[in-house]
């Protein structure tokens, strides 16, 4: 395979889903959830068929002593569940508030009753970018030790490419994203720099049995060798992350979807970002390797 | 004759762990998280105020009333445990009404009892501290009110305000809101009483049981709550169980397809692999929730990772000749570096994720780890051994079952 002649094709190709990622993450940003903002979440399984404009209201008519309702976000969703998204409510405003609820409208079974302050919400971003610093600089750290510091660099450019990615599209589509969301980055980057080391590995070896050749020619070895097996991870992987996403229920599909666009863009990037990064990183001159 | 021996041992060692594990997996009962069982997750944060302090030895006693409380709620394993200096978190699994239990844990239930002075309270004469017990009982007309018990200090002190009040107003109020206020008739020495209030039985059992534990010594704030229902939880397990078979069944089916001989010892590894870290979760008697299935089943898929990395290698090797023995022991060789470089990376992030998560990422750092591990053991030993058994067993000299055209 000839990835390093059309190299700049592939990395452009790269560069624009970045672009597009980052306005939307600058221009839309995320659909918070509560995990983030604070707030509180009410799921109720009613025991007969409703309907979001009775629904509505009701909690209008309920609005009238407890305002906080006024900024509510109602959603019906299958099997006569109603979910409810408030701001914060305490907890006897929250009985108060069901127990009129029920009176008013129909009985219900409670499913989930999350509330999150919106301390725990702040604190929440704090650690996903935290854990994301650590992890990053764990990693350069490990490559750094086991290849060179020029590989844990492309690796870790490749990881941001798999994030931002990842990030923008679940931006653009709109999903509510909740503490779920970061494990799901955070295996991400797992995901990716597994997928690049395999590569990596490759190069390391094959620059070991021909040291005179370019790295170019390296690179383009190492990459056709271990292409049918980062192809075939990928699809195992994806078959496994598909079964979720149909089957796995409704309560962690952002999570899934995010880990399915982090699984196909760690796939292109170890073979397509990674490798070209490091020889252009690498301009001409000799590697040496530990 | 030594080789065999070394092999005999390996291949015991193997089926004694497969055993073992596999017990732990069918017999053994999982731990199942909030987001499974149902039940009831909160964060509380005690409260400085001007005259209390919140300091070591007050977080210790707010843990002991809460120890108190909850136990009279009867769940099986209910978990309270301190975290960071002024937060405690608190975890009911199962518990069925979640929404009283969240009630009982949150209430500072703060007993006072105060004099009425011209239809105002008066200053605190007395609190819940000098109570002994307190129970459920019913008035004449069966209506549910709280018998209490002083201490015999308490006693004295009630004695004391009841010989010299006689004729007013007896205020008892809980976290400030009055309850009852009956007008006193005469001395009471025994240190007993009642509350009345317009309670229903619920409610008077479970104020019998926070007067019973005690207030909490701080005020707290709750800062997260969630609760999960337990028919939610059930809903989950199914659509998981099912997502979980066919993932894994997919990936079966395609591994035989594209690797033939090998591929069908990968799907025999990954049933181990399942067996084998499924068995471990139960060892470690680690908490399955639901991002924590979520991380099995990409377990499973990176399981099969290192079966492809190593059957692509044995292929290379025999493309380039190699006898089939040879190809897989180079192979294996040669794939090793790989599978350990790529995993450890994995591990450095499910071990970052299991030090700053919480409760469902906690469980899917745990699975996920748990996994990875599995799945290296899996591969570079087990597939080995059965690759080489069956090739040895079939004796298998044609390269035709890996895939690979015969090379001349």
């Amino acid at each position: 395979m000839k990835i390093m002649e059309k190299k700049n094709i592939y990395l452009g190709i790269s560069i624009v889903l970045i672009v597009i990622s980052l306005l939307s993450l600058g221009i839309k940003n995320f659909n918070y959830g509560i995990d983030f903002t604070g707030g509180n979440i009410l799921q109720l399984k009613f025991e007969k068929n409703i309907d979001m404009e009775s629904l509505d209201k009701v909690l209008e008519e309920i609005e009238i002593g407890y305002p906080v309702l006024s900024s509510r976000k109602v959603q019906i969703s299958e099997g006569n569940v109603g979910i409810i998204r408030t701001p914060e409510i305490n907890e006897l405003e929250k009985g108060n508030i069901l127990a009129e609820l029920e009176k008013k409208y129909l009985k219900f079974e409670i499913q989930k009753s999350d509330k999150i302050g919106s301390t725990i919400g702040k604190e929440l971003k704090w650690k996903a970018i935290n854990a994301l610093l650590i992890a990053s600089l764990l990693i350069v750290g490990y490559i750094t030790i086991r290849f060179e510091f020029k590989f844990a660099l492309a690796a870790i450019i490749a990881l941001f490419h798999d994030v931002i990615i990842t990030l923008g599209v679940i931006s653009l589509m709109g999903s509510e994203i909740n503490s779920p969301f970061i494990a799901a980055v955070l295996t991400i980057l797992g995901y990716s720099i597994n997928d690049t080391i395999v590569v990596f590995d490759r190069i390391r070896e094959n620059l070991k049995k021909n040291p005179s050749k370019s790295l170019g020619d390296i690179i383009d070895n190492s990459i056709t060798q271990v292409f049918r097996r980062s192809i075939n991870t990928s699809v195992t992987t994806l078959l496994a992350i598909s079964a979720v996403l149909i089957f796995g229920g409704a309560s962690i599909r952002t999570f899934i979807t995010a880990l399915l666009i982090g699984v196909l863009a760690g796939t292109y990037s170890s073979i397509f970002v990674a490798s070209p990064v490091v020889d252009m990183l690498e301009k001409g001159e000799k590697v040496t390797l530990k | 004759m030594e080789m065999k021996k070394s092999l005999m041992v390996k291949i015991g060692l193997i089926i004694l762990i497969i055993l073992g594990t596999g017990w732990l997996t069918f017999f053994k009962e999982t731990r199942l998280g909030l987001d499974l069982k149902g039940g009831v997750y909160v964060v509380l944060e005690a409260q400085a105020t001007d005259d209390l302090k919140v300091d070591d030895e007050a977080m210790k006693r707010l843990i002991e009333v809460l120890d108190r409380r909850v136990n009279s709620l009867g769940v099986t394993e209910p978990t309270i445990q301190r975290s960071g200096d002024k937060r405690i978190i608190v975890e009911l699994p199962g518990v069925k009404n979640t929404e009283e239990a969240i009630k009982l844990i949150g209430k500072t239930a703060l007993l006072e009892f105060r004099m009425m002075e011209d239809g105002e309270m008066g200053d605190v004469l007395l609190t819940g501290k000098e109570l002994q017990k307190a129970d459920v009982s019913f008035d004449n007309l069966g209506r549910p009110q709280i018998a209490f018990e002083l201490t015999t200090k308490g006693a004295k002190v009630f004695a004391q305000i009841t010989r010299d009040n006689i004729g007013k107003q007896l205020a008892i109020t809980l976290d400030g809101e009055k309850q009852t206020a009956p007008t006193i008739q005469s001395e009471i020495s025994a240190g007993r009483g009642v509350i009345t209030g317009q309670y229903s039985v619920d409610e008077a059992k479970n104020l019998a049981t926070l007067l019973n534990a005690g207030a909490l010594p701080v005020r707290v704030e709750l800062l997260e709550t969630r609760s999960v229902g337990a028919s939610l939880g059930e809903k989950s397990i199914a659509q998981s169980y099912q997502a979980a078979i066919i993932g894994a069944l997919l990936i079966m089916v395609f591994m035989v397809i594209f690797y033939r001989l090998p591929g069908l010892v990968a799907d025999v590894a990954i049933i181990i692999f399942a067996i084998i870290s499924f068995g471990t979760l139960n060892f470690v008697d680690a908490t399955l929730t639901l991002p924590g299935i979520a991380g099995f089943i990409l377990a499973v898929g990176m399981a099969v990772d290192a079966n492809v990395i190593i059957f692509e290698r044995i292929k290379e090797e025999m493309v380039l000749g190699n006898s089939v023995l040879a190809s897989i022991d180079n192979g294996f060789k040669k794939a090793y570096v790989a599978i350990f470089d790529s995993n450890i990376t994995t591990l450095i992030i499910t071990s970052i994720l299991f030090m700053l998560g919480t409760g469902p990422i906690k469980g899917f750092a745990i699975t996920l780890s748990i996994g990875i591990l599995a799945s290296m053991f899996t591969a570079i030993i087990v597939t080995k051994l059965l690759l080489k058994g069956f090739v040895y067993l079939l004796k298998v000299k044609s390269t035709v079952l890996f895939g690979v055209k015969e090379v001349k």
